[in-house]
């Protein structure tokens, strides 16, 4: 995005200049009151929560509005060796996927949960743009819990956008690429390369996924997309750019048409279809990885199978829409009547009108087809023409008033509009450059047209300097009144793309404050100090340690020897909030762990060099939690140390070990 | 106004006693409240007729981590004998209330409020006694050792103990007992001056 656009810049900064109404002017007015609207006294708290997907770090972070105060990082897509989470043996099987453990990625869009068309604070969806991946976070412990991946598709970037009542996350891929996969020349794009539509269903009591279908399309670039609501409920509107389908210098030859093509997809006509039967089913191979809640342990799975749908073989399904040059958002108001369609490249931008698409269809008013795919007459669906918003629209959110936000990225401001008579009535300039912006339940059917975050994609001079690499900046707007008022400047970590912002009172009450210890199966859990243990099984060594104020147990370990793989079992024996311990071995070459009150979590160790070696609480949980320590000691591999465990010379022994090292010191003896 | 009992007057009493005793069994008899800033709302221990329990289910394991530190002993409420055989005082009471209803009697009243105050009281004692051991008996390999300094919390109030701001209070259980001890004297001084009437 950001490379593109650098070069995209030059090309515009003439058409910029000339530009009558894009005038950014960086000596913004603030207001007085500013500062007391974004204060958050301390000791209370934000009245939203923003979820924002962090980009290259493959993450998701928590934001309080309005003060701007970073509250979380929450792991989803990149390991995260603060506390473990794609290290521990329970949690790396989340990253299993068809091509392997894949510890990285990209993410970009935030989709929080939906009960008829509202944010309803249960799960938090996020994609994984380059190994295609869309992730669940579970809004009770902001954990990832869940990982699907959707095969055969290339750059997940359309995704996974939900459907108002939670039914489906819908995805398109962002590279066509041959589907199935197939070694062939690049420049047989034309006849080989294909695009994927995805429907991933989300089961309404467990929030479980499951891949439902994949719509076989051409071989454009799917970009974004959102679902229909209320009125246009059971519909979904993606954009494409790249409809010449060129394979090369796209930021040339993907620009060259007037128009490119808005998938229009009834779902409820594709349900239907594969109630009949009408799919093919073909061979693939996928991944489903999903933390069992009891034990914390991720079972990864591979799946083998995916049901296509072919819209040549499904009338009514799928219909195309032009939208003019290379179209990025599309965003449905929250009557669900309007569809904005983004043409990041145009000059104007186009609102189309549901009732009219479908009237349109229902009088077959289509101008040709593409791939057996009619395309709708581009006047018939049109509800109006924003004409001269700004340059580069990207994407818009709306206040529940009637009105729109877009952002501008070119002309780097933020443009309020009428949706409804397509007048411009407020613009503000960001700094610099957005990408998407958010409003809370922005997406929704009932916006809380209160803020706006703007996310932008240059930070350069808007903080202290930190070297060639920046945070991202984002801008928080009033946008209760008639003009937007900029109240807040805020750094973001990695690349915030899209956001969603969540009235806090529907998360909270239900944020877990720790694990139940008696609701813990995890099958290596030590329920007790007293049955704190080592066991060995040939060279595994399984160490089931408990963590409480302020001890590890046991914290001497004797008769391990090189060549063992040691796996520590750590149970946090705690029963309080914000109590986690940690555990950090020396001459781990993997990660540290951190365990929540209740949890029970794995480290493998594999010991590098016979010594004594320290272990020690990594979490500063009390007064005496600098004394939080032990030692384990390594042997020479086939010595006669036997196994050893114990709390304060409370030393259990290995009965078997210490008979075994009796007989041969005796042997020994003997032979003396 | 003159009061006037009749002749029920007292059994109403008595048996507004036995339902206030009975009181012992929903509610705590005392609250305990240690606060320090890091505990917001403070933790709250829960001493029942037969258990020890409070704000939320892990408050004792929780309270004993903390004391710890100090070398307090850890409250096990299982081993505590008073929080078995005091629920079947608590039942011998209300039998013998209900007893008197049927009795009717001035000196019969009079020896269960008497008997109840006695036995509430020595409940209190008892109670100040293991508050007693607990604040002095620490072990002498404590982590935390301030020279001179005991932590035993208040029988009836609020004190400074390091870190925690600690307030001790009859919870309605403990109001409970002391209300049925009221009502009990009021049926027999009710009893007293029906007879005079007479």
């Amino acid at each position: 995005m950001k490379t593109k656009a650098f070069e995209i810049i030059p090309i515009l900064t003439l058409a910029a200049l000339l530009y009558s109404c894009g005038g950014s002017d960086t000596g913004q007015m603030i207001t007085g009151d500013a500062a007391q609207q974004v204060y958050v006294a301390p000791g209370e708290y934000d009245e939203y929560y923003a979820f924002m997907s962090g980009g290259y770090s493959g993450q998701i972070t928590a934001y309080g509005l309005p003060s701007g105060r970073l509250l979380k990082e929450i792991p989803v897509f990149s390991q995260y060796p603060e506390n473990g989470y794609g290290y521990s043996e329970e949690t790396k099987p989340m990253f299993n996927t068809s091509y392997g453990f894949v510890p990285w990625d990209d993410s970009h869009h935030i989709e929080l949960s939906q009960t008829e068309g509202e944010f309803d604070g249960r799960w938090l969806f996020v994609n994984g743009n380059n190994t295609p991946r869309i992730a669940r976070i579970d809004l009770k412990t902001f954990e990832t819990v869940e990982i699907l991946e959707i095969p055969d598709v290339a750059g997940l970037h359309c995704a996974p956008f939900i459907t108002e009542n939670s039914e489906y996350l819908v995805s398109g891929t962002r590279f066509s690429v041959p589907i199935p996969q197939k070694d062939v020349p690049i420049d047989t794009y034309k006849e080989n390369f294909k695009g994927l539509i995805n429907y991933v269903t989300v089961d309404p009591e467990h929030g479980h996924m499951d891949l439902a279908f994949q719509i076989e399309m051409p071989g454009f670039n799917y970009d974004l997309a959102r679902n229909g609501k209320a009125v246009s409920h059971g519909w979904s509107f993606l954009t494409t750019y790249n409809s010449e389908q060129e394979h090369s210098l796209l930021e040339v030859n993907a620009s060259q048409k007037d128009k490119d093509l808005m998938a229009v997809v009834n779902w409820k006509k594709a349900e239907e279809y594969l109630e009949q039967g009408k799919f093919t089913e073909r061979e693939t191979s996928y991944f489903h990885n999903l933390m069992d809640e009891g034990s914390g342990i991720v079972n990864s799975t591979e799946r083998s199978s995916t049901r296509i749908l072919d819209p040549k073989e499904c009338p009514d399904m799928v219909y195309f829409i032009p939208v003019p040059k290379s179209p990025h958002g599309c965003d449905v108001d929250p009557t669900g009547e309007y569809i904005v369609g983004n043409g990041k490249l145009s000059a104007d931008m186009s609102v189309y009108s549901f009732s009219k698409i479908m009237k349109a269809i229902e009088e077959e008013n289509f101008d040709g087809e593409f791939d057996g795919i009619p395309i709708i007459n581009y006047e018939a669906a049109l509800h109006g023409i924003v004409e001269k918003p700004g340059l580069g629209p990207l994407h818009t959110e709306f206040d529940g008033r009637g009105n729109a936000y877009t952002t501008f990225f070119i002309s780097s401001e933020v443009v309020k509009w009428d949706v409804e008579s397509k007048e411009i009535l407020d613009r503000q300039p960001t700094f610099y450059s957005p990408g998407h912006l958010v409003i809370p339940g922005g997406e929704t059917r009932n916006p809380d047209g209160k803020y706006l975050v703007a996310m932008n994609k240059i930070t350069k001079d808007r903080y202290l300097p930190t070297g060639p690499e920046l945070a991202h900046s984002a801008q928080l707007f009033d946008i209760s009144g008639d003009k937007m008022k900029l109240i807040l400047d805020f750094p973001t970590k990695a690349e915030p793309h899209y956001a969603q912002a969540i009235a806090a009172d529907k998360i909270q009450p239900n944020s877990v404050k720790f694990f139940d210890i008696e609701s813990n199966t995890h099958p290596h859990a030590t329920m007790g100090e007293s049955r704190s243990r080592v066991e060995r099984d040939g060279n595994e060594v399984h160490v089931y340690m408990t963590a409480i104020r302020s001890h590890l147990a046991p914290d001497n370990i004797e008769g391990i020897k090189l060549g063992d793989q040691v796996y520590f079992h750590l149970t946090n024996l705690e029963q309080d909030w914000d109590v986690p311990h940690g555990l950090a071995i020396q001459g781990a070459t993997n990660a540290e762990l951190l365990v929540m009150p209740g949890q029970t979590r794995t480290l493998l160790w594999e010991p590098k060099r016979p010594g004594v070696f320290a272990f020690y609480c990594t979490d500063f949980c009390s007064a005496l939690h600098q004394e939080m320590s032990g030692y384990v000691r390594v042997s020479p591999q086939g010595s006669d140390v036997p196994l050893k465990w114990g709390l304060n010379e409370e030393l259990h022994n290995d009965e078997e070990a210490a008979l075994e090292f009796q007989e041969n010191a005796r042997k020994l003896a003997n032979n003396q | 106004m003159e009061l006037r009992p009749n002749s029920s007057t007292s059994r109403w009493f008595q048996l507004a006693a036995v339902i206030a005793l009975a009181g012992v069994f929903v509610f705590p008899l005392w609250q305990i409240t240690l606060e320090a800033a890091q505990f917001p709302g403070g933790l709250q221990m829960h001493i029942w007729i037969n258990k020890v329990s409070g704000s939320d289910k892990h408050i004792v394991k929780n309270i004993n981590i903390l004391n710890h530190y100090i070398g307090m002993q850890a409250i096990h409420p299982e081993s505590i004998p008073e929080l078995k055989y005091f629920p079947f005082v608590a039942y011998a009471m209300m039998a013998l209330g209900l007893l008197g209803i049927w009795i009717n009697k001035v000196w019969y009243y009079g020896f269960w409020f008497l008997l109840l105050a006695i036995l509430g009281a020595l409940g209190i004692y008892d109670f100040y006694l293991w508050l007693y051991d607990y604040g002095h008996n620490l072990d002498p390999k404590a982590p935390i050792k301030v020279p001179g300094m005991s932590y035993m919390p208040p029988l009836l109030g609020e004190k400074d103990l390091l870190n925690f701001y600690v307030k001790s209070y009859p919870h309605f259980g403990g109001l409970g007992l002391g209300l049925a001890v009221l009502l009990g004297f009021a049926s027999f001084w009710t009893k007293w001056k029906f007879n005079k009437m007479q």
